[in-house]
């Protein structure tokens, strides 16, 4: 055990104030200490995808990081996403399209899905299978995936006058 | 696996960063984005006892003109050397090589001087810092050097920084109107590493190559200029005969070994493949235009 050290962020649009050991990963962080396990961790090493998180409105790998290094910034989990509807449309068309089967993925393409979608509201189904690129799924073998991102891009297209998300908090536009 | 214990400092300064290092008594390590260092930290490849976080420090971010130079704060994410107009209009090879870096949430975070400090052979931005001729501003404690890509890559992770030294800004000299610049990759599959990787800068007099830079990534220890393959078309129309002598001198640059995936041989006939498409498309005097293409 090492020296735990404070750390002060906003996870979900709530302030956390933690003690923590500095190695502890952002990932373990939010899951143990936290308790929001909809954050999911496969490789721990930064290739699967499913640990995705928002890091101040960027899709960010929560294994590939300590939480002290997220001292002072906004957190967003798949939790906070969904919770405040941001996504509601893409969990509906994942769920329309069979776009999961097991669903360890799930929460890391909901994660890059709304990425995606906030930078390039009408991507290709090339420009998305490139956005999935770091995103792996056993199951379904990508296709009702994308299926899915499509069918959003496009229903959110036929809706321009109405804001997609009204709550949405600086997503990058990179 | 979880990192070995270890204390963190977050650095306000480059000065803040430099003395905590010096006061860690070669126990410390530099951390930026963190996209390589966390898996072998997590992996206890490393197991430093300080990590000084150095992301902070807004000396390193930024990217500027000054000039006919470009100036890349080493905290530039690869996110955005893919979006800068800066980066597109004036370094375009870096802007073509840039989506074939990692996976999106990975570029989100790494760093272009985190990549070229590590100077894993088979990333992309070290090797095109040779083919654009870039110079590296490098801080210590007794002071700032520069020094040129050429040279600095020495062994396999083997750069010329030395111990708490930090890479501070890449200078790259501005793209011309008279340059033309392409780069591809082969992989198994997207985002994966590369089997062969590279990336050329010519600058052309009407049809003939004046100078050209050509740079291989994947191909050995450390990221690679193919000199002869270089010389072998200075001075030349890029002819169907011209690339062929290229695809032939790089017997004499390239020298592959065998490993778990690829034979050497196949890498060495992959990358005459794709030296050869490489300056096909640098032979089309538009191929500039096609910015988009990724």
């Amino acid at each position: 055990m090492s020296e735990r050290v404070p750390i002060e962020l906003e996870v979900n649009g709530e302030a956390v104030a933690k003690y923590v050991e500095p190695r502890l990963s952002l990932a373990d962080f939010l899951r143990e200490e936290l308790e929001l396990t909809g954050t999911h961790q496969g490789c721990e090493m930064g290739a699967c995808g499913a640990c995705l998180v928002l890091l101040n409105g960027k899709a960010v790998h929560s294994c590939l990081m300590f939480a002290v290094q997220a001292h002072g910034d906004h957190v967003e989990t798949v939790e906070g996403l969904s919770q405040r509807k941001a996504i509601a449309d893409i969990q509906q068309a994942f769920h329309n399209n069979n776009a999961l089967q097991c669903g360890f993925c799930t929460a890391g393409m909901l994660v890059t899905a709304h990425e995606l979608l906030s930078r390039n509201t009408t991507p290709t189904r090339t420009e998305i299978r490139d956005g999935l690129s770091g995103n792996y799924c056993r199951c379904t073998g990508y296709q009702a995936i994308v299926d899915a991102i499509v069918s959003v891009a496009r229903s959110r297209a036929g809706n321009v006058d109405t804001p997609a998300s009204p709550g949405e908090r600086g997503v990058a536009s990179s | 696996m979880k990192a070995r214990a270890f204390k963190y400092f977050r650095a306000e300064s480059l000065e803040d960063a430099l003395q905590a290092f010096d006061r860690a008594g070669g126990e410390g390590c530099y951390l930026a984005g963190g996209q390589s260092l966390v898996p072998s930290l997590s992996l206890r490849l490393q197991a430093p006892k300080l990590l000084i976080d150095i992301s902070r420090i807004t000396a390193l971010a930024g990217i500027s003109r000054s000039g006919n130079v470009l100036r890349v704060g080493a905290l530039t994410r690869h996110a955005e050397m893919l979006t800068s107009p800066e980066i597109a209009r004036h370094a375009p090879l870096l802007r073509r090589a840039a989506p074939f870096v990692a996976h999106p949430a990975i570029r989100n975070m790494g760093t272009f001087g985190g990549t070229i400090a590590l100077a894993d052979p088979s990333a992309e931005f070290p090797a095109m810092t040779l083919a654009t001729d870039a110079e590296f501003e490098i801080a210590s404690l007794a002071g700032t050097r520069t020094t040129k890509a050429d040279g600095f890559f020495r062994g396999l992770f083997e750069t010329g920084l030395q111990p708490g030294e930090i890479l501070t800004a890449i200078n790259i000299p501005c793209f011309g109107a008279a340059d033309r610049c392409v780069f591809d990759e082969l992989a198994r599959r997207r985002g994966d590493y590369a089997l062969v990787g590279a990336g050329v800068q010519a600058n052309f007099t009407q049809d003939l190559v004046s100078k050209v830079r050509i740079a291989f990534l994947s191909v050995g220890p450390t990221p690679l200029r193919a000199r002869h393959a270089e010389a072998a078309i200075t001075g030349r129309a890029l002819s169907a005969d011209a690339i062929s002598d290229a695809q032939a001198a790089l017997g004499d640059d390239l020298d592959p070994e065998d490993n778990e995936e690829t034979s050497a041989t196949m890498r060495m006939h992959l990358a005459r493949v794709l030296l050869g498409r490489l300056l096909g498309r640098l032979s089309q005097p538009d191929c500039m235009r096609q910015d988009e293409v990724t």
